[in-house]
């Protein structure tokens, strides 16, 4: 109980934190936008390849959005070294990294319900038929990116190279959760529900999400601690 | 000690090595369907199993490091895991020459294949990570827990034929396929004979590996107090 009270403090310190500078938010969806606007010039997609594609293309521009946000998680604690004074606080590693974990999320989540929108009008899609499945599917990756990718930017925070090591380490662990929520959202992007035989990458997308998470609140006290 | 293990070590490989060569080129029969490029197969699915155990072991050791702290264990995670990717890159390359001749492509983007690769990359950016941070302790546990997140990715390899039906041929190891002989039981124990071989191989890399490792770490250590005497 005390943890997730810690890791809700942390949460919502560094959503504060964020909602005052906006210096991700900002940064990401503009990204996010300008991300949208070069695949429409580098494809000139057809409704049809809309279809087969724009699962992909969304996660595309997510995970790409996802790296800025999750590369802040830690670093923004590197100035005047708030990150040794928060890990010497009483809050353990498992409650920070879930704290920095669900900011991510919520701000990741947040870019992307402002994202759909614009997906929809510069692809002419209808993407808001099956939107309780869609948001579900949504929410399921980003859970799989905010928690990898914090976890991983909390090993890096310390490199040089840090801005380039974090994708790198990132993508390769991220794609067995990427690859079912791109195809999981092309069926949904449909209006369809989700057909029996793709029940599998739901599975796989959820327990991505339980073995990832468990791992990260194991091992976060061992990576913080100095 | 060490030495004389790796030598011995060599003097069974060598041997075992070239008399695989010899069988697999000449005694053993082609195969019906896919005729002589077959052959290859006695290569890349030994190389995978070396691989996979080295990642095994660069998971066990990595787990050692984070338990016991000492360095020993990091050193053989580090020397298992650059010789798992050596044969992860033979078991690709093998599959890639198999898929040119037998499908007409040289990759498909069938799920164990691709996951084999992102285990490639995935591993590929631990060395990465290392050769990023200068601190050994540092290195030493990030690059642990690193490991042990890779692992989990390797797992998901292991399994992933069981969870999808792909173009890649399905299981023919009768301990895979719970007895049923899928391949001739003559071409089953030559993989075996050879898995035994590459795995020799795979032992002696990483002793010898280990040794590098051992004695660039006696180095900066000098350094380091070469440094710290001026």
């Amino acid at each position: 109980m005390t943890m997730l009270r810690h890791a809700a403090a942390i949460a919502s310190k560094d959503l504060r934190s964020e909602f005052r500078t906006k210096e991700s938010i900002n940064s990401t969806l503009s990204f996010s936008v300008v991300i949208l606007l070069l695949f429409a010039f580098a494809f000139d997609p057809s409704p049809d390849m809309i279809v087969e594609f724009g699962g992909g293309l969304l996660w595309i521009v997510f995970v790409f959005a996802g790296a800025l946000i999750v590369n802040r998680a830690f670093a923004r604690e590197l100035p005047n070294d708030c990150i040794d004074v928060l890990v010497s606080s009483p809050a353990s590693g498992a409650s920070l990294f879930l704290g920095k974990a669900t900011a991510a999320f919520v701000l990741l989540f947040g870019i992307e319900c402002i994202c759909l929108p614009v997906f929809g009008i510069l692809y002419n899609v209808t993407w808001w038929r099956n939107l309780s499945g869609l948001l579900g599917i949504l929410a399921l990756g980003t859970w799989a990116m905010a928690c990898v990718g914090v976890f991983i930017s909390a090993l890096t925070v310390n490199l040089r190279l840090r801005e380039v090591m974090l994708p790198m380490l990132v993508y390769p662990v991220l794609i067995p959760a990427i690859l079912p929520a791109m195809m999981l959202t092309n069926t949904l992007l449909t209006g369809q529900p989700i057909p029996s035989d793709f029940m599998v990458w739901l599975r796989l997308l959820i327990g991505f999400n339980v073995m990832f998470t468990t791992l990260s609140v194991y091992l976060a006290e061992t990576v913080l601690v100095r | 000690m060490r030495r004389k293990i790796i030598l011995a070590l060599g003097a069974v490989a060598l041997p075992l090595l070239l008399r695989n060569l010899y069988v697999i080129m000449f005694l053993v029969p082609d195969e019906m369907e896919q005729g002589p490029i077959y052959r290859i197969f006695y290569y890349h699915l030994p190389a995978f199993f070396t691989a996979a155990l080295c990642y095994l072991t660069a998971m066990v050791t990595s787990i050692l490091y984070l338990v016991k702290k000492d360095q020993k264990y990091d050193a053989i995670a580090v020397s298992a895991t650059e010789t798992g990717l050596a044969f992860a890159a033979v078991n690709l390359i093998t599959g890639m020459i198999w898929g040119r001749i037998s499908w007409g492509i040289w990759w498909a983007w069938d799920p164990r294949l691709t996951w084999a690769l992102i285990c490639w990359l995935v591993y590929f950016g631990y060395l990465m990570l290392r050769s990023a941070i200068d601190d050994p302790t540092e290195r030493a546990k990030n690059s642990a827990v690193l490991s042990i997140f890779a692992s989990a990715s390797v797992a998901v390899t292991w399994k992933a034929i069981e969870w999808w039906r792909t173009q890649h041929p399905g299981p023919v190891l009768s301990i895979r396929t719970g007895g049923v002989q899928k391949i001739d039981p003559a071409m089953e124990q030559m993989l075996y004979v050879n898995t035994v071989a590459l795995l020799l191989l795979g032992l002696i890399f990483v002793l010898v590996r280990l040794r590098q490792e051992e004695v660039q770490r006696e180095i900066d250590a000098l350094r380091r107090y070469a440094h710290a005497m001026n």
